[in-house]
C-alpha cells in the first residue's frame, strides 16, 4: 500500500510547543503533590578522604526536619549505582548511594535531610558534622597509572579499570609501507554537559497498593524503573516511572543516579511525597561530564596523502566510579576512528583510568566525536606535512559511493553516504575557492584567517541489540481508538527532539489523517510497554520504525475490514483524507466507520480479533551512518589571541527527513555545543581534585552572542536499514563541528608554524602560542605581546 | 518574621505573608503556583527565571519576593495579557512556535520575556543587538538561530499590530 506524504518531510510547528510557550508544562520540580517533602544532601568538599564519622544528631532535631540519614543507615538496604557496560578484565569500582567510609569526589553524598521546606532542608545540611581524614588525590590520569599513585579502589593495586584494544587490516605492513608516519597528541578536555533544566526526582509510596512511583527528569524510564526495583529490591510491577517535561539532557539523563533511588527509598519509610532538586552547583560536581581523553595518534600515510593505517593510544579519565555507560564510551571512539576514510589498517588501545574526580558517561556524541576529532585533525595535519589542500587529501581517502555497504577495519559496516557529494556541496557553498584567495590576500597584510574542513561520519540509530550492552531495539504501541483518534505510545522518551510531532506526522501520513488527529504518549512506564529510550540518534531511526511497522500492522487489518465491507481487495485500498478508498472502483469507506467495525465487531472478516492496535519491538539489523562536510572560517587577533568564527557552513545527509525544521534545529543545537567545546568549554579539577570550574560563573557555555549564524543545507542519502530511509542527526552537528573550528585556527596560525592546538582555544592559549620564543610572532603583534591580558 | 506585601501579578493583586529570605521565584512557583518560570542555576547567570517586574525583565532567583512589594510583575502565564497580544498568543510566543525557537523548552518562558523587553524598546533590532540583547539567557539546544528569527518575527508582528 503506497504512503501519501502531505506530512512527512514538511516544517511543521511542533505540537508540544503551545503548552511550553505559555509556561503550561510540567517539569519534575512544577509537580507537586499533598504533604510534599524536599530532600538535601550533604556533599564532600574532598576530593579523596576517609570518611570518620558522620553526625546528623543537630540536623535531625532541627526545625521542619524529619529525616537524616547516613551512608551507614542505608547501607543494607539500598543496592549499589548500576553500570551497564561490562569489558572483559574490568575492575569493578562500587559506588553506594551514600558513601559509608570513604568519599572518592568532591560532590559525592554522605548524608540526606529529608524537611517539610525546601529552605528547611538546605539549613540542616550546614548543621551535618562529617570528620573526614583526607587523602592525597589523584587528578591527572597519566599519574593515576604511575606506580606508587594512591589508589582509589582497594584492595586492586592500581587505578587503571581497563585495557581494550581493537585491531584490524594489516598494521605492520601498513606502517612499513607509509613514507611518512605522523605523530600527535591530541587531547579532547572533559565538558559539563549543562542540561538547561538540573536533574529533579520526586517519589510517591501509596502502602495500601504497594506502589512507588518515582518521577524524574530522565531519558530512560523504563531501564529507571527496573533498577530502581533491583536497587530497592522491590517487585518491579510496584515500580512506575514518570518523565514529565524533561529540560534538556546531553546524555546525561541517559543514566541511573542516587538520588533517584534515596528519593524513592525515604518516599517509602515516610509513606509521604519526598522530592529532591538538583541546584546547579550540584549539577555540575555530581551529573556526568563528557570526553575527557588524551589521544597519542600515529598516522602511516604515503607520499600522495593516501592514509595505510591509523594507530591510536587512548587515556581515558573514566573519574571516580562507572554510572551506566562510563567505560563503554571511549571503546565507540575505537570503532569510529578510522571516520569517514578508506583506511586499511588501524589499531586502537584503550586504558581507562580512574580518577578522583565525577564520571565520565556519553555527552552528546559521546565517544564519536573524540574520533572524528582526531581523524578529522589526522587529515590536516597529513594535509599540512605533505603540502597539500586539505580537500584533496580528503578526497584521496573517501571511499566510492558504489562501495557501499563498506566495511571498516574496525569492524562496522557503513550502511550508505556519498561523502563526495556532500564535500562538493560544502565547497560550493561556502565559496571555498574564493575563500582561499582571500585569505592568501589577509596573509600578506599579516592577518590571521583561517579557514577549517570537516567531512565527519558518525553512527547512529543505536543499536543493533547484540552491539549494545543492555538492548538496542524500541518498542511502540499505536492504538485507534473507537471514535477513530490515535494514540502513539513509544519507548522512545524525549527531552527536547519533538517526538510528539514527528511521530505524529508518520502516523497521519501513514493513515490518512491530520497530525492533530495523533497523541503521542511517552515517559509513563505504566502506559508505554518497555521501552529503551532516547539516546545515541536512535529516537526516529529505531522508535519511529517501531511506530512506523505499528502503523503498517494496522493498515493491514483496516484494509481488511474495509475490503470486507466494500467487497474489495484489501492489498489496492490506500488511505486519504480520512477515507479508506479503493482507486480501481472509487469506493470507499470513512476511517472512522473501519475503525467502529473493528470494535463493534459485528462485520469483522471471519476469523478477524476485533479492536485495533498494533505493538512491535523493533530490532534493527545494523547502526546508521549519517555523514556531511563542514566548512568554517575564523579570524585571529593576533594581539588578543582571540578566535572569532566569522563563517559556519554546514552539509548533512541524516537520511530521509521527517521534519526539516526539527532537524535544522537540531544541527544548529549541535553545531553550537560543538563550538562550546572548540571555543569555551573545559571541566578544570585543580591539583586537590577541586572542581573550579564549578558554576557557571566559571565554565563558559556559549551565548548567543558567541556564536555566528550558521548556513545549513543538506544531501539526502537513505538508509537501507530501516522502511523510512532515516537514518539520525541528534548528534551530527556536536559531532563535525570540533574539528572544522580547530582546523580553522591552526590554518589561521600556520604562517607562524603552528600544526596542533588544544581545545578550548581560550584567548590565553592562543596568545601563549603567538607569542611562544620558539614561535614566528607576526611582526606587528610581537612588540606589544605585554600589553595583553 | 514574616513580612506583608502587596504585589499585582499578571495583573492580579497578591497580597502574601512572606518570609524575608524568599525568593520571588520560589514565591512565584511555590506560594503561588505559577510553575512556568524556571530556575535555571540560582546565581542569575542562565536567565531561566526572568520575569518582568515594572517591565523591565528581572532574573527572579536572585531577587526577594520582599523587594517586590508594591512591583507589578509578567510572568510566562501572563503575557497573554499584555497589551500586544490581546488575550491570545503575544507575538513573541506565537515567534518562538513558528520559527522552532525552543526544543527542551526550559530556557524559553525566561527567553520569551527578556526578548518582549528588548523588542518593547526597539520593534526591529539587527541579528547583533538580538543577540546582545539576550546574551544573559542560556540555551542549550537551540543554538540560538531559530530564536533570533523567532525575535525578528514578533518585531514584525508588534510593529504592525502598532499601525
Amino acid at each position: 500500500m503506497a504512503t501519501a506524504t502531505r506530512y512527512i518531510g514538511k516544517p511543521l510547528k511542533r505540537k508540544e510547543d503551545p503548552r511550553l510557550i505559555q509556561g503550561l508544562g510540567h517539569y519534575v520540580d512544577d509537580l507537586r503533590l499533598p504533604e510534599m517533602h524536599y530532600a538535601a544532601f550533604v556533599r564532600s568538599p574532598y576530593a579523596h578522604a576517609k570518611v570518620r564519622s558522620v553526625d546528623v544528631s543537630k540536623a535531625r532535631t532541627a526545625p521542619g526536619v524529619v529525616l537524616a540519614l547516613t551512608g551507614a543507615d542505608v547501607k543494607g538496604a539500598i543496592g549499589f549505582v548500576p553500570c551497564a557496560a561490562q569489558i572483559p578484565d574490568m575492575k569493578s569500582a562500587p559506588r553506594p548511594v551514600l558513601a559509608v567510609d570513604r568519599v572518592r569526589f568532591v560532590g559525592e553524598a554522605v548524608a540526606v535531610i529529608v524537611a517539610t521546606d525546601r529552605y528547611a532542608a538546605r539549613d540542616a545540611v550546614d548543621l551535618v558534622e562529617v570528620d573526614y581524614e583526607p587523602l592525597t588525590p589523584v587528578v591527572d590520569p597519566e599519574r593515576a597509572m604511575a606506580k606508587g599513585a594512591p589508589v582509589l579502589h582497594e584492595p586492586y593495586k592500581d587505578n587503571v579499570a581497563y585495557r581494550w584494544e581493537l585491531e584490524g587490516g594489516d598494521l605492520k605492513k601498513a606502517f612499513k609501507q607509509a613514507d611518512k608516519v605522523i605523530r600527535q597528541r591530541i587531547i579532547n578536555q572533559r565538558l559539563i554537559p549543562m542540561a538547561m533544566e538540573p536533574r529533579g526526582v520526586m517519589a510517591d509510596y501509596k502502602p495500601g497498593e504497594k506502589q512507588l512511583t518515582v518521577w524524574s527528569s530522565t531519558q530512560i524510564p523504563h531501564l529507571l524503573k527496573t533498577q530502581i526495583s533491583v536497587m530497592l529490591r522491590v517487585p518491579e510491577h510496584s515500580v512506575r516511572v514518570i518523565t514529565p517535561e524533561v529540560g534538556g539532557a546531553f546524555g546525561s539523563k541517559l543514566n541511573v543516579y542516587p538520588e533517584e533511588a534515596l528519593c524513592g527509598y525515604l518516599a517509602m519509610q515516610l509513606g509521604k511525597p519526598v522530592k529532591w532538586i538538583e541546584s546547579r552547583r550540584e549539577n555540575f560536581q555530581t551529573t556526568i561530564h563528557g570526553r575527557d581523553q588524551i589521544d597519542d595518534l600515529e598516522i602511516a600515510v604515503k607520499r600522495d596523502g593516501t592514509v595505510l593505517g591509523l594507530r591510536c593510544k587512548v587515556i581515558a579519565d573514566l573519574g571516580a566510579y562507572y554510572q551506566l555507560l562510563t567505560p563503554l564510551i571511549p571503546t565507540l571512539t575505537g570503532l569510529m576512528m578510522c571516520g569517514c576514510y578508506k583506511i586499511p589498517a588501524a589499531r586502537m588501545e584503550i586504558t581507562g583510568v580512574l580518577t578522583n574526580k565525577m564520571a565520565t558517561d556519553a555527552y552528546r556524541g559521546a565517544g564519536r566525536p573524540e574520533a572524528t576529532y582526531f581523524v578529522e585533525r589526522a587529515m590536516d595535519l597529513v594535509a599540512a606535512e605533505l603540502k597539500m589542500d586539505p580537500v584533496e587529501v580528503r578526497r584521496k581517502n573517501f571511499p566510492q559511493p558504489e562501495e557501499f555497504p563498506y566495511a571498516t577495519p574496525t569492524g562496522l559496516i557503513y550502511d550508505s553516504a556519498n561523502y563526495q557529494r556532500s564535500l562538493d556541496l560544502v565547497l560550493k557553498n561556502s565559496g571555498y575557492t574564493k575563500l582561499r584567495k582571500e585569505q592568501a590576500q589577509l596573509r600578506k597584510k599579516g592577518k590571521l584567517m583561517g579557514i577549517g574542513l570537516s567531512t565527519y561520519v558518525e553512527i547512529c540509530a543505536m543499536g543493533p541489540s547484540s552491539a549494545m550492552p543492555a538492548g538496542g531495539w524500541e518498542s511502540a504501541t499505536v492504538r485507534v481508538e473507537p471514535t477513530g483518534n490515535v494514540t502513539v505510545l513509544t519507548g522512545s522518551s524525549p527531552h527536547g527532539q519533538g517526538q510528539e510531532t514527528t511521530f505524529a506526522q508518520i502516523a497521519a501520513d501513514m493513515l490518512g489523517l491530520e497530525p492533530d488527529e495523533v497523541q503521542v504518549v511517552h515517559g509513563d512506564t505504566a502506559a508505554v510497554s518497555y521501552g529503551i529510550g532516547t539516546f545515541g540518534s536512535r529516537a526516529t531511526a529505531v522508535g519511529g520504525t517501531a511506530v512506523y511497522k505499528c502503523l503498517e500492522k494496522l493498515r493491514s487489518k483496516l484494509g481488511q475490514i474495509a475490503g470486507h465491507i466494500l467487497g474489495e481487495d484489501p492489498g489496492k485500498l490506500v488511505f486519504r483524507d480520512k477515507k479508506i478508498l479503493s482507486k480501481s472502483s472509487k469506493k470507499s469507506l470513512n476511517f472512522v466507520e473501519a475503525v467502529g467495525a473493528a470494535y463493534v465487531a459485528k462485520t469483522l472478516p471471519p476469523g478477524m480479533e476485533p479492536g485495533l492496535e498494533a505493538v512491535t519491538f523493533f530490532e534493527p539489523t545494523n547502526f546508521t551512518f549519517p555523514f556531511g562536510a563542514h566548512v568554517c572560517v575564523v579570524e585571529v587577533d593576533s594581539e588578543t589571541g582571540d578566535v572569532k568564527v566569522v563563517k559556519y557552513v554546514a552539509v548533512d545527509d541524516c537520511g530521509n527527513v521527517i521534519n526539516p525544521m526539527l532537524v535544522d534545529g537540531q544541527i544548529h543545537g549541535g553545531i553550537v555545543q560543538a563550538l562550546g567545546q572548540a571555543l569555551l568549554e573545559e571541566a578544570v579539577y585543580d591539583e586537590n581534585g577541586q572542581l573550579i570550574t564549578g558554576e557557571l560563573m566559571d565554565y563558559a557555555i556559549p551565548r548567543a552572542a558567541d556564536i555566528p549564524w550558521m548556513e545549513l543545507s543538506r544531501t539526502v542519502t537513505p538508509s537501507p536499514v530501516n522502511p523510512m530511509g532515516v537514518k539520525g542527526v541528534g548528534e551530527a552537528g556536536t559531532i563535525g563541528a570540533t574539528p572544522a573550528l580547530i582546523n580553522a585556527v591552526v590554518d589561521a596560525l600556520s604562517p607562524l608554524g603552528v600544526r596542533h592546538v588544544d581545545m578550548p582555544v581560550k584567548r590565553e592559549r592562543i596568545w601563549q602560542l603567538l607569542h611562544k620564543p620558539s614561535g614566528r610572532a607576526p611582526a606587528k603583534a610581537a612588540p606589544k605581546k605585554r600589553r595583553a591580558r | 518574621m514574616a513580612v506583608d506585601i502587596q504585589v499585582r501579578i499578571n495583573g492580579k493583586p497578591h497580597d502574601s505573608k512572606v518570609e524575608p529570605r524568599l525568593l520571588l521565584v520560589h514565591y512565584l512557583r511555590d506560594t503561588l503556583g505559577l510553575t512556568g518560570t524556571h530556575v535555571g542555576c540560582e546565581t542569575t547567570l542562565c536567565g531561566a527565571c526572568t520575569v518582568l517586574v515594572d517591565s523591565k525583565a528581572v532574573k527572579s532567583c536572585t531577587m526577594l519576593a520582599v523587594q517586590a512589594d508594591g512591583a507589578e510583575v509578567t510572568t510566562i502565564e501572563g503575557l497573554a495579557g499584555a497589551p500586544e497580544a490581546g488575550g491570545k498568543l503575544h507575538p513573541v510566543q506565537e515567534g518562538f512556535w513558528e520559527k522552532h525557537g525552543l526544543q527542551c523548552g526550559y530556557c524559553t518562558p525566561g527567553m520569551i520575556l527578556a526578548s518582549v523587553e528588548l523588542l518593547r524598546g526597539n520593534a526591529e533590532p539587527s541579528e547583533a543587538e538580538i543577540r546582545r540583547a539576550l546574551a544573559g539567557n542560556l540555551c542549550r539546544c537551540t543554538g540560538y538561530q531559530n530564536i533570533i528569527e523567532a525575535v525578528r518575527y514578533a518585531g514584525k508582528k508588534m510593529k504592525g499590530r502598532k499601525r
